[in-house]
């Protein structure tokens, strides 16, 4: 979940590959197109059987992992995931992570940390983002263009090169080490990334409707809430579950930010619990297993069921790095 | 254990982490609230200006203290030696004194960072080639066929998941036992011996471990080219299929002739937004080893030179390498999409 910003794919584009994923019958029938046919021929016997060795071979990896998690700390040293059938399953694994086993603090303080660190990191670029991308959208004040571009161009800033000073910043203002310097860098990261999603869906929007709410005499913080925000709602979805699944997915930030700290009691997410079970748990492959599968399912649980918003943010421009 | 309480000091039980979260949401809401009370006192054209300051002036100014002037900062950095970031930090001995382009030259007489250079090389090269490569033959492939939208999905769940989770997935597949006449658990492993062959540690050994790490950014970011450019194909206009096909263009010909050159910018934005993407992953190689086993990559080892080995100003170098690295690609991606507007 690390990609940096493509340029904007056309909202048309957008739509359709968001569909496609809905299936409606309806979306459908508007893709069989000749496009597809053709395609098709090129190699119909033959795609059949690459696509479906592709498919395996990008699923097996995780379904492997899933199995191992299951099983008994001896079966796994014994035999391979694969010869699992027919043995028992457990999930003891899983009970052992989230309470604490092996020395490790337990998983349940920082699937709480991961909650806490991602809410407020989605919740303040999204309220600031929608301010700003508003104004440049529908207020005409000098220099809104050259700002604009501006905000846009900073996206190229690579996060390692705030990093540190940020770090000492956050200690010299009396927030090193907490949630409020980890809120902050990752809504400041997020900033230009939303204020460019958001100001292309508000810009879409027919200037008509906004005129009509000025001659009724409203203001621009109604004409914002009453006719703007309704209308970008799925804007809004979209750069929310990016956000949400950037922060949750991030190692850098926080591992940073915390100065590496992830042992009981510290703010830390579970990307970085994980990244250091990776390091002092080595081939104990039954606690790794059940404590990757418990970071990843709550990122998959979003991605899967919101996954209409994500694919039309991701091709709105919506990845970042 | 003394030492940890006390650092992380804000750190509390579930109830107080959730409070905590709670107060942070408070507060935003309330500079949100705040913004809108102000600019709504204001009307008329004077009351415009007053509000587009309202709603501009908080993001530019968050952006301007902490991503342009930390940025500054780092570029400072760089100019200086010393153990700390904060250049007024230490005894007299260990305060940052300025050393011009010391820092600079480190890049590349530094033991081991000229092989970091190759392996980023490796990266950039190999993971937006590969990765948009198979998306693209995955997208045509599956485009129309049936079950096309759970088929994306499999492909396309790797997107999903953490850079630190799909690490621990592979190190699974690329597991390796030592002990010599051992059960293999490794399901590559498990291959290698099958066919007759010594098992592999893919992790421990360079140059191999590179192209290993390699293929797990590879299998995350083939989702991403797969989902652009599958919408990039359903985009070709008909007619234009239909023309082509009256013509007598079949096969790799409409491929090569038709498909290509209609998504020719789609490929262009995701060759390069993976390419971007490359460069700034530091998740995978952090949590296979660290980068300990000459596999490290630029944006690894500036985690490792700024906090690790306490050489903030080799770490402030790097970071501004990967930055000179990555915006000729977004400038070109610019300049390329506004040929094809």
């Amino acid at each position: 979940m690390s990609t940096a910003t493509p340029p904007p794919v056309s909202d048309q584009v957008a739509d359709e590959a968001a569909d496609v994923h809905t299936d409606t019958p309806k979306g459908r029938r508007r893709h069989k197109s000749a496009a597809g046919n053709a395609a098709r021929a090129v190699t119909s016997p033959w795609a059949s059987a690459v696509a479906i060795i592709m498919a395996i071979a990008w699923t097996t990896p995780t379904f492997g992992l899933l199995v191992t998690s299951f099983r008994n700390q001896k079966d796994i040293q014994e035999t391979g995931w694969w010869q699992a059938l027919g043995s028992s399953f457990t999930l003891d694994n899983y009970s052992q992570v989230l309470s604490g086993a092996q020395g490790q603090p337990p998983l349940t303080d920082f699937i709480v940390n991961s909650f806490v660190i991602a809410i407020p990191s989605v919740f303040l670029p999204l309220l600031l983002a929608s301010l700003a991308a508003y104004a440049f959208a529908w207020i005409d004040f000098p220099f809104r263009n050259a700002l604009f571009v501006a905000v846009f161009a900073l996206q190229i800033v690579p996060l390692q090169i705030a990093l540190l000073p940020l770090v000492t910043m956050y200690q010299q203002i009396g927030i090193g080490g907490t949630y409020w310097s980890l809120w902050l860098s990752h809504s400041a990261f997020a900033l230009p990334l939303a204020v460019f999603l958001l100001h292309n869906f508000m810009k879409e929007i027919p200037p008509s409707l906004l005129e009509a709410a000025r001659v009724d005499g409203a203001g621009h913080v109604r004409i914002f809430f009453q006719v703007l925000l309704p209308l970008i709602t799925p804007a809004l979805a979209s750069f929310g579950i990016f956000q949400f699944l950037w922060v949750w997915n991030d190692l850098l930030v926080a591992i940073t930010m915390l100065g590496g700290n992830a042992g009981e009691g510290s703010n830390a997410p579970l990307t970085m619990v994980l990244n250091n079970i990776s390091g002092t748990l080595g081939n104990r492959w039954y606690l790794m297993s059940a404590a990757a599968f418990v970071s990843i399912a709550f990122p998959v649980i979003v991605f899967l069921s919101l996954q209409r918003y994500f694919v039309r943010g991701l091709l709105a421009g919506g990845t970042k790095g | 254990m003394f030492a940890t309480s006390v650092l992380t000091a804000t750190a509390g039980g579930t109830a107080s982490r959730i409070g905590t979260m709670f107060l942070g949401l408070v507060v935003f809401g309330a500079v949100f609230i705040g913004i809108l009370l102000i600019a709504s006192l204001f009307k008329g054209r004077v009351g415009e200006k007053v509000q587009a300051v309202a709603f501009v002036g908080p993001t530019v100014f968050f952006i301007a203290i902490a991503l342009i002037y930390p940025a500054i900062l780092t570029v400072r950095r760089a100019f200086y030696s010393g153990k700390f970031f904060d250049l007024n930090f230490g005894t007299p001995r260990t305060r940052g004194k300025y050393v011009g382009f010391e820092n600079f030259q480190k890049l590349w007489t530094t033991p081991g960072l000229p092989d970091v250079f190759r392996n980023t090389a490796f990266w950039v090269v190999l993971v937006p080639l590969l990765a948009t490569g198979l998306g693209l033959l995955y997208a045509i492939l599956i485009d129309r066929a049936r079950g096309e939208a759970a088929a994306k999905a499999l492909i396309f769940l790797p997107m999903a998941i953490s850079m630190v989770g799909a690490t621990l997935i592979w190190k699974f597949v690329y597991f390796y036992n030592g002990a010599p006449g051992a059960t293999q658990t490794g399901l590559l492993n498990a291959i290698i011996t099958k066919l007759g062959m010594d098992p592999v540690d893919f992790i421990g050994n360079p140059p191999g471990n590179t192209f290993a790490l390699i293929a797990i950014m590879v299998w995350i970011q083939a989702g991403f080219a797969m989902t652009v450019l599958s919408a990039a194909i359903k985009a070709i206009p008909d007619d234009i299929i239909e023309a082509a096909k009256l013509d007598g263009v079949k096969g790799m010909q409409m491929f090569r002739f038709v498909t290509l050159p209609s998504i020719r910018s789609s490929v262009i934005v995701v060759l390069t937004t993976i390419a971007i993407a490359t460069l700034k992953a530091f998740d995978i190689v952090q949590a296979s080893s660290g980068g300990k086993f000459g596999d490290s990559i630029l944006a690894n080892e500036f985690y490792n030179r700024s906090f690790v080995t306490q050489e903030p100003g080799l770490g402030a170098a790097i970071a501004i390498v990967i930055f000179l690295l990555v915006s000729p690609i977004i400038v070109f991606n610019v300049i390329q999409l506004r040929k094809d507007a």
